[in-house]
């Protein structure tokens, strides 16, 4: 199903994100999301995420999609031309993927592999441009295509708390222009820098997810401070978080956290999407805890 | 060395606005300047009434060279709408940085040749790409000052405004967006999808 029909309605939509492993496994992936992420509008699927070999996005997309999840098929332009990206988006549609989010990339550099040609033939706006084109009956090569025209409902990425987030907004538009028809946010941890950012991002009338991270501990929270664009935890949750460590480790602290971000945030964006991290089977407290 | 072609009239027609002034560069003609196009544009435009000045000089990559002999020239830089720069892409840059608030266009696409290339002590950079996009990010190239050399904005790698790949180097497209914010061009962000073209670029799969 396509998540556009669930903002067509009105809903306030709910996705989480798995990650596939470092190898052809991919049971317990399927597992995990069956029992924890069955009740969501939809399942994200990162591909190689930080630049990390691992499974496919697609294959593992396909997985979930016979297990009776909804997928959304994360594509990256890191690893791959034009070509390669075109004849995979028409790959997804045959294996009946109904959502795609399409990313520029982490740098190779920052992964396991920074020997690796970083590609980049295209990018987050001209890929969503790409989808669109595909959808019209039309590669970018000005091709047709034989048969029917793959279908999907497009998403990108923004980073609201980022600190060039004027920069963030114009490529937003872009994006919004190319195609984009929905938007998951970096994960927030400040509900005002991100209330400040809808009112200026509410002019696009595309709905955004509010992306959120489950913070585990305070030293994980600190890497993100030192190490991640666009992410900020402010002191005060860092001494929640350092303050009982038990309490933290048992994860009470961090979905506390997280569902009173996602409060916060509730009124003023169109979803949530939760980025568990390893963490899924914490989502439906955080949800629940929420209000959700 | 390098070969520089004028781009097309009808996209130097959509970037001259008003009375302008015309920077000529023949640091590196030894190769290939267009300069019977270039004399044509001139003459072009003079009998509409349209050249503000020209200096025809030679490597303007030297921004202390450049300087002094823009000197007695700066009445008319200051009193044109456009400064149109028919040079490779680092000439380009350098007169965009020397003037932050002014119309700065880039009239050439720059091939590259094996061999010499100028002067250029700056960490202004130009691939030679053959797609110039300097008339649409306020005059500094994204495919140099940009790790993963986007033409569509910035990514979201950016942290402090460094870039995600090497933290001693500020992100290029919050300088881009700095700079186009600054000549009140933010309009340009608006252009349509750019995709970038290989063929052009004799640097990839040749």
């Amino acid at each position: 199903m396509k998540i556009t029909e669930s903002f067509a309605r009105g809903e306030f939509v709910v996705s989480a994100e798995v990650g596939p492993s470092k190898g052809v496994e991919t049971a317990s992936l399927v597992a995990e999301a069956k029992e924890y992420l069955s009740n969501i509008t939809a399942v994200n699927v990162t591909d190689c995420q930080s630049s990390v070999m691992r499974l496919g996005s697609l294959a593992t997309c396909i997985k979930l999609r016979e297990a009776g999840l909804n997928p959304i098929y994360q594509l990256t332009c890191r690893d791959r031309n034009r070509i390669a990206l075109q004849s995979d988006i028409l790959s997804a549609a045959a294996f009946g993927i109904e959502n795609i989010l399409c990313l520029t990339g982490d740098h190779p550099t920052l992964g396991d592999h920074p020997q690796a040609k970083p590609v980049f033939d295209l990018d987050s706006v001209s890929l969503l441009y790409t989808v669109k084109k595909l959808e019209e009956g039309e590669d970018l090569g000005g091709n047709k295509l034989v048969g029917p025209a793959p279908s999907f409902a497009k998403g990108a990425v923004v980073s609201p708390c980022s600190d060039s987030v004027d920069a963030q907004l114009a490529k937003m538009e872009r994006k919004v222009r190319a195609g984009a028809q929905f938007f998951q946010t970096q994960a927030v941890f400040e509900p005002e820098k991100f209330i400040a950012f809808m009112e200026k991002a509410g002019q696009f009338g595309v709905p955004v997810q509010l992306g959120v991270i489950i913070p585990k501990n305070a030293g994980m929270c600190r890497y993100m401070n030192n190490n991640v664009a666009g992410v900020h935890v402010p002191d005060d949750m860092l001494a929640e978080l350092a303050a009982d460590k038990e309490r933290a480790k048992a994860g009470i602290t961090g979905v506390e956290i997280a569902a009173r971000v996602i409060k916060a945030c509730r009124p003023y964006c169109q979803g949530v999407h939760i980025m568990a991290l390893g963490w899924e089977a914490k989502v439906p407290e955080v949800l629940k805890l929420a209000g959700i | 060395m390098l070969i520089t072609r004028l781009k097309s009239a009808e996209t130097l027609e959509s970037l001259l606005k008003g009375q302008i002034f015309i920077i000529n560069c023949h640091g590196c003609r030894e190769v290939s300047f267009p300069t019977a196009e270039a004399e044509a544009l001139e003459k072009a435009l003079a009998e509409q009434g349209r050249v503000a000045g020209v200096i025809t000089t030679d490597y303007i990559c030297n921004p202390e060279n450049l300087s002094v002999r823009l000197e007695k020239h700066a009445d008319a830089i200051e009193a044109a709408d456009t400064v149109l720069v028919l040079s490779c892409g680092v000439g380009v840059q350098t007169v965009s940085a020397m003037f932050p608030g002014k119309r700065v266009c880039a009239g050439c696409d720059t091939y590259p040749l094996p061999g010499f290339q100028g002067v250029t002590p700056l960490e202004v950079d130009c691939r030679q790409c053959g797609e110039c996009y300097l008339n649409i990010t306020g005059g500094i190239c994204p495919i140099t000052a940009c790790s993963k050399s986007l033409v569509n904005g910035q990514c979201g790698g950016a942290k402090d405004g460094r870039c995600e790949v090497d933290h001693n180097m500020e992100c290029g497209w919050e300088r881009i967006y700095r700079r186009l914010a600054q000549v009140g061009r933010l309009d340009v962000l608006k252009c349509p999808v750019q995709i970038r073209n290989y063929a052009t670029d004799k640097n990839v799969g040749e």
